[in-house]
């Protein structure tokens, strides 16, 4: 049963660190490069436009998520199942999601990239 | 790529790993906070360490915002997983923890992961045209460094 939990957490914390990451990169793509926008219009208008994009606020709001799920995850798993887990398993979900909702081109070599990385993120908790 | 965005990957990998460090010593010190006693969770912002783990977790996501504005999330996810690598450096040369096999051959898979990532194009998909608002700033009002 607690491995039940466990891993619910997990996939919890996966999908809303996923989501976060998604929005966020979303809304930084509609604000645009930042130090060209920095060049143009200075600090104050790149911070004001970053934190009025709905997707920043939602993308904060589902990281925040994410977080209070590690926090809950914890206090039932073990440390060195929930956090190499769920880090590894980002970076794979991200691939995915960057292909489909952000329409980013994730060739072999981005595919390689992410797998490789999670693989070794596993290893480090070894 | 130029190497001032270089800089900016570098800076996230390089803030995270500082911000949470410092962020862990400091709760590590301060003791167990218990939900029963709530204030010690607010009071406990103001150690000097978990107050400059906090600035340092800030300017982590500066730089990541940064990053995401100009690279896709593929690209910037896999190039700063060199926190992980900086991570086992600190826990090996500074903390002198013991680090095993597996956690070197952890670090050996990342950095490949890296190499091959960052051998390749930053941005995918044309980026999306800015929001059109009046930016009509005189330019006498642009802050220049």
């Amino acid at each position: 049963m607690s491995q039940l939990y466990a891993w619910g957490a997990v996939a919890t914390i996966v999908s809303a660190s996923t989501a976060g990451d998604v929005l966020l990169s979303r809304a930084m793509k509609q604000v645009g490069d930042v130090a060209e926008l920095r060049r143009r219009a200075g600090v104050p208008t790149v911070i004001a436009r970053v934190l009025r994009n709905p997707n920043f606020v939602l993308g904060v709001t589902a990281m925040a998520a994410a977080f209070y799920a590690m926090l809950f995850g914890l206090s039932w798993a073990d440390v060195s199942l929930v956090v190499p887990a769920s880090t590894s398993l980002t970076f794979v979900t991200n691939a995915v999601a960057a292909k489909v909702f952000l329409h980013e081109r994730v060739d072999q070599r981005r595919w390689m990239a992410a797998l490789l990385v999670a693989g070794g993120v596993v290893l480090l908790a070894l | 790529m130029t190497f001032r965005r270089y800089l900016v990957l570098v800076g996230v990998a390089v803030f995270a790993v500082t911000g949470d460090s410092l962020v862990s010593r400091g709760m590590r010190q301060a003791g167990g906070i218990s939900l029963h006693h709530l204030p010690g969770i607010i009071l406990v912002v103001f150690r000097p360490e978990v107050a400059l783990g906090i600035f340092f977790l800030l300017a982590f996501f500066a730089c990541y915002m940064a990053a995401l504005s100009w690279a896709d999330l593929t690209y910037v996810l896999p190039a700063t997983s060199i926190s992980f690598i900086l991570l086992t450096l600190v826990a090996k040369f500074i903390l002198h923890e013991n680090v095993s096999l597996a956690r070197w051959l952890g670090v050996l898979l990342i950095s490949i992961g890296v190499g091959v990532v960052t051998q390749g194009p930053a941005l995918t998909h044309p980026a999306q045209p800015p929001e059109r608002e009046c930016l009509a700033a005189p330019a006498s009002a642009r802050s220049e460094p």
